[in-house]
């Protein structure tokens, strides 16, 4: 597999940038290539991708639990007074859910794990990198990618799914948290309004495209950090770049699943 | 090719896009001979090493180790090669989410059918060679840089590999130290009668373990012989590579 190089040293003029750009477009299409061809091949490395899914969730818990409590109290909290206005209080519970569930819920959980852990995937493999690690798997004929590319990005696109219906819930009782803070609502009639507006068919789509989101991160970060070059200072900006590109495709990928979603399921 | 090569490289060419390093570079191998690569810094010396085992494709030139033409074979073929040759990074590059344990018992699990009870045998042996049974259970971030080194070499060696490679085996350390890897590595090669390539810039290093040198300049072999002919040479580019390192071994 042979990836672009990019330009790094000195001041970069436009055209370089511009070169970048294309090259990390070609170098992301070239790792996914590469991925697809190895993922079915054994060995399947199974406790690999179960050590990776077990460090990232625990990883990720305290920072998506925060994100998710904090998700649901602000989000009832700013739309409570504009719900009261027109008289709609009573479908707060439903309107915060919905929007959890769909929306908020698996782009924030992404975006948060995006920060988290493509960055760690990339400063991880970019040191492994530059200090000859990888190289030296790869002479002791064992298969770099397969070991520590693919696992990594099965576990992150396996994870994120789960990380993100905890969010969810987390959010849904944030919510609740903030109801009774500014509206007079018990548990029983918050719930029932609650499981009475999210159908399965809302869930699916959310859940599904975290799956996606997942794969984003991991492939993102993975190829970040495999293809760091320039020492230390590669590893920083791999692990900045990871971050940046794989919050920024998220976002992209996120706008075109939701046209598919609605193309897909109108009534949704 | 005759029987007693273990490694044969004909018209070596490797460059990067402002720089040619290797430019038809020849040489062989004899099967148990010791060949230390001198040369400059940049002057291609890793690039050599890692074109031999298939880090790096150069650009012409034809590699054979073991009688297998390892830059026309699939990545398969090329990976059961590898699996009898040992290489030690100049950083050791130990995996350093493994402990020492792990680090040995990496290649063993990964490309041989040992039990358990096999691979703790050989992870005992090879630290005792390499006098450091006590950091077994030690992660890379707690040795010191010797140590490294000899735990990369123990990590090399374990697969009691035919062919040896080392890249600036004693780089970066003190030189009594340097000494002691030296003569570790010709120990080694005296125990297992492996065949090996030492990239080195240390002299003394270079006179314990040669059987034959070859020193790189410009691109090319400048040099070829024993180490006693290369230092004695009249030539006045070796004289002032040489005369540094002997002022540094006195």
């Amino acid at each position: 597999m042979n990836l672009p190089r990019l330009k790094f040293s000195g001041k970069l003029s436009t055209s370089d940038k511009l070169y970048n750009f294309f090259a990390t477009l070609t170098g992301l299409a070239i790792f996914t290539t590469e991925f697809f061809k190895q993922v079915f091949i054994p060995p399947f490395e199974i406790r690999e991708i179960k050590k990776h899914m077990d460090e990232l969730g625990v990883k990720t818990f305290g920072i998506v639990s925060i994100t998710g409590i904090i998700l649901g109290l602000v989000l009832t909290m700013q739309s409570q007074p504009v719900m009261q206005r027109f008289g709609a209080s009573d479908f707060l519970p439903a309107m915060v859910s919905i929007s959890v569930v769909r929306e908020l819920g698996p782009v924030i959980t992404a975006l948060i794990f995006a920060g988290r852990v493509s960055s760690g995937i990339g400063a991880e493999l970019g040191s492994m990198r530059v200090t000859e690690q990888i190289d030296a798997m790869e002479v002791s004929a064992i298969n770099p990618f397969k070991y520590l590319v693919v696992t990594r990005i099965i576990a992150t696109t396996l994870i994120l799914p789960i990380l993100t219906i905890y969010v969810m819930v987390i959010a849904i009782m944030g919510g609740y948290i903030a109801v009774i803070i500014v509206e007079n609502m018990n548990f029983a009639y918050y719930q029932s309004a609650v499981v009475s507006a999210v159908q399965f068919g809302d869930l699916i789509p959310g859940v599904a495209k975290t799956f996606v989101f997942g794969f984003i991160v991991g492939i993102v970060g993975a190829y970040k950090g495999y293809s760091t070059e320039g020492g230390t200072e590669g590893v920083g900006k791999a692990s900045t770049t990871a971050v940046v590109l794989s919050s920024l495709i998220i976002l992209i990928f996120d706008t075109i699943l939701v046209k598919i979603t609605v193309w897909l399921w109108p009534t949704i | 090719m005759a029987d007693n090569i273990a490694v044969k490289v004909e018209n070596l060419t490797k460059g990067f896009p402002d720089l040619k390093v290797l430019e038809n570079i020849s040489f062989d191998v004899e099967t148990g001979e010791n060949l230390v690569v001198f040369g400059k810094s940049g002057t291609g010396k890793s690039v050599l090493l890692k074109c031999i085992i298939g880090l790096m494709k150069p650009e012409a030139g034809r590699i054979f180790v073991h009688g297998a033409d390892v830059l026309n074979i699939s990545i398969k073929e090329l990976n059961e090669i590898r699996k009898n040759i040992g290489f030690l990074f100049q950083g050791a590059a130990l995996y350093d989410s493994m402990s020492v344990r792990q680090n040995l018992e990496f290649p063993l699990k990964r490309n041989f059918s040992f039990t358990q009870k096999e691979i703790d045998g050989k992870i005992d042996r090879t630290l005792e060679l390499v006098s450091l049974s006590e950091a077994v259970d030690k992660m890379p971030s707690e040795l010191s840089g010797g140590m490294k080194k000899r735990i990369g070499l123990a990590r090399a060696i374990i697969t009691e590999p035919q062919l040896m490679l080392y890249d600036e085996p004693t780089t970066g350390l003190d030189p009594i130290t340097s000494k002691e890897i030296s003569e570790l590595i010709i120990n080694l090669q005296n125990h297992l009668k492996m065949t090996s390539i030492v990239v080195t810039h240390d002299l003394m290093c270079a006179k314990i373990i040669a059987d034959r040198a070859i020193f790189l300049r410009d691109a090319k072999i400048a040099y070829e012989g024993d180490i006693e002919s290369l230092t004695n040479s009249d030539d006045k580019f070796l004289k002032n590579f040489f005369s540094f390192d002997l002022i540094k071994e006195s």
